[in-house]
């Protein structure tokens, strides 16, 4: 789309009184200028201001020296890897299983499961607390079943919970789209030379898939990662990165570190991404 | 048999992924109507907690909407012929131009926002005005107005079309307005849906980038969350609701959504 031969646009230009390639100057200016001073020139003092501490530039290492906020990163990643490695088990499974079976209502099925793509992550915090806080569904069943009433919500659990929420929807859609551009033709061949389900499956059909697993993997991490809507509606005692970061600037008023640790969480998701892109297709992050 | 009982598992699988899903969506759109929600559905329906609700926060709701269509606004004006630049200039400038503009997308709002914030937070009067909050929202959805457009320029040989209008002697201008532009409809209508709908639903920039003064329909969900009683809480997610849901439909019908489900949001 973009390679191809030296276009020949003299013909035009040069009947007009603007050549084409000054047009097309005056087409990509006001981007420049958008793009140069409200994401290029601020992330820019970014980076800088998170150098200019009392630690300068050491301020970077100290994400990963600093016991605090180490710890944070490991259970940021560790959240992030388990939200991830569950919404592809969960989604691949419903993913196959509604992109090759028809049966009646599925149309409804399929709507309900991407209903909550347009949900922001406080909307989904609030709607974990109703499913699994104190006077949550999961605490009333667990309350009649076992004695015991179940709060999830306001925990790690409950940041896995929604999280699992945010990224079933995108992953399931990703998963049914590849699972739509599948070969027949390789598994009718696989069957015919004896191959069982199992073997279809693990030899065949995931393969097939791992683009689509890896690119919709990688957003989903990345996002767990960044996410910070659902941890500030359930936050009580939840320090993943980007809570800590909010209470370093608006608590501590911890201007530099703050910005050192956005920076290195940045870097992290956006090298996820680039990682995937290489690996396993187009993709892009949604925020959490 | 063997295949029933597997379909029947898989079924109920997904039957449960759905009901995760969908279960505490109704819960609150319930509880927003319900008198008393400890007492349950039992003890009556009523529109009071909405009404509360428009009562408290109808500043919040209708700052969202001018804040969503102003940025719609910037990224129309900013988006399309940049694309249009883009896809007609190619080559390597043209790829590390895309490659910034969709950077915010990798990076957390939370950065994005700590960012403009010691920019420009020195500047009072910016800084109190909602334009602040909508500055922040084109950086977030500038990258969706873009690669939209650029897919359909991508998908219906536009340089012809383009070459073929010059060649008749029409000015860049003018092949701009009545070729280009009628020809990226599809794509301008799928990538304002987009806008519109995750602006009206940011949250991790605004939170960061709102004042007292400027507060947007998700912060005063985070405030309702916090401070209100549940029953009001959920009739303000019941207002919120009613409005992206019907975008998000939209969004499916004309956008593809399907085929680029990646290709989103917060």
């Amino acid at each position: 789309m973009r390679s191809g031969p030296p276009r020949a646009w003299a013909a035009g230009g040069a009947q007009s009184p603007m050549t084409k390639a000054a047009f097309i100057r005056i087409c990509l200016l006001p981007l420049a200028v958008v793009v140069a001073a409200f994401f290029v020139l601020p992330m820019t003092r970014l980076v800088w201001i998170g150098a200019s501490g009392r630690h300068g530039i050491a301020a970077y290492a100290a994400i990963v020296l600093e016991p605090r906020y180490a710890a944070s990163l490991l259970d940021t990643v560790l959240l992030a890897l388990a939200t991830t490695v569950a919404t592809l088990l969960i989604a691949t499974v419903s993913g196959l299983f509604l992109q090759r079976r028809r049966f009646p209502g599925r149309a409804l099925l399929v709507a309900m499961l991407t209903l909550p793509l347009a949900f922001p992550g406080v909307v989904i915090g609030f709607l974990i607390i109703l499913l699994a806080g104190r006077q949550g569904l999961l605490g009333d069943i667990t309350l009649a079943l076992f004695g015991q009433k179940l709060v999830l919500a306001y925990s790690l659990a409950g940041l896995f919970l929604g999280y699992l929420y945010f990224s079933i929807p995108r992953v399931i859609l990703t998963i049914m789209a590849a699972v739509e551009k599948l070969d027949p033709s390789l598994e009718e061949a696989a069957r015919t030379l004896g191959a069982g389900s199992w073997a279809i499956h693990r030899d065949i059909i995931l393969p097939a898939l791992a683009p689509a697993l890896i690119a919709s993997g990688a957003i989903a991490f990345a996002t767990a990662m960044g996410a910070f809507g659902t941890a500030f509606t359930l936050a009580t005692d939840i320090d993943v990165l980007p809570m800590l970061i909010y209470t370093e600037f608006t608590l501590s008023a911890n201007i530099a570190t703050a910005a050192a640790l956005s920076v290195g969480l940045g870097l992290v998701t956006w090298a996820i991404l680039a990682l995937a892109r290489i690996y396993g297709g187009n993709t892009v992050a949604a925020n959490g | 048999m063997r295949a029933r009982a597997i379909f029947a598992a898989q079924l109920t699988f997904t039957l449960l992924v759905a009901a995760f899903l969908i279960v505490p969506a109704v819960q609150s759109m319930l509880a927003g109507v319900t008198a008393n929600y400890f007492r349950g559905i039992r003890s009556g329906l009523t529109l009071q907690w909405v009404q509360q609700v428009w009562q408290l926060y109808a500043d919040t709701i209708l700052r969202s909407f001018v804040i969503a269509l102003a940025t719609l606004g910037v990224t129309l004006v900013v988006g399309v012929p940049a694309a249009y630049g883009l896809h007609l200039r190619g080559g390597r400038l043209s790829r590390v131009v895309e490659e910034i503009i969709t950077l915010p997308l990798a990076i957390p709002g939370l950065a994005i926002a700590l960012a403009l914030l010691l920019t420009y937070g020195g500047l009072s009067s910016f800084r109190r005005s909602w334009l602040f909050i909508m500055v922040g929202h084109v950086v977030f959805t500038l990258p969706f107005m873009v690669r939209s457009v650029l897919a359909i320029f991508a998908a219906t040989d536009v340089k012809t079309l383009d070459e073929s209008a010059a060649s008749l002697g029409a000015s860049p201008l003018r092949r701009f307005r009545d070729v280009i532009v009628p020809n990226a409809r599809p794509g301008i209508l799928a990538g304002s849906l987009m806008v519109v709908t995750l602006s009206l639903g940011e949250f991790n920039l605004t939170w960061m980038l709102h004042t007292p003064l400027t507060k947007t329909l998700p912060v005063g969900l985070a405030d309702s969350y916090a401070s209100m009683r549940l029953e009001i809480a959920s009739a303000y997610t019941l207002v919120f609701f009613v409005m992206i849901v019907p975008l998000l439909v939209a969004m499916q019908i004309f956008a593809g959504y399907r085929n680029d489900p990646a290709g989103r949001h917060q």
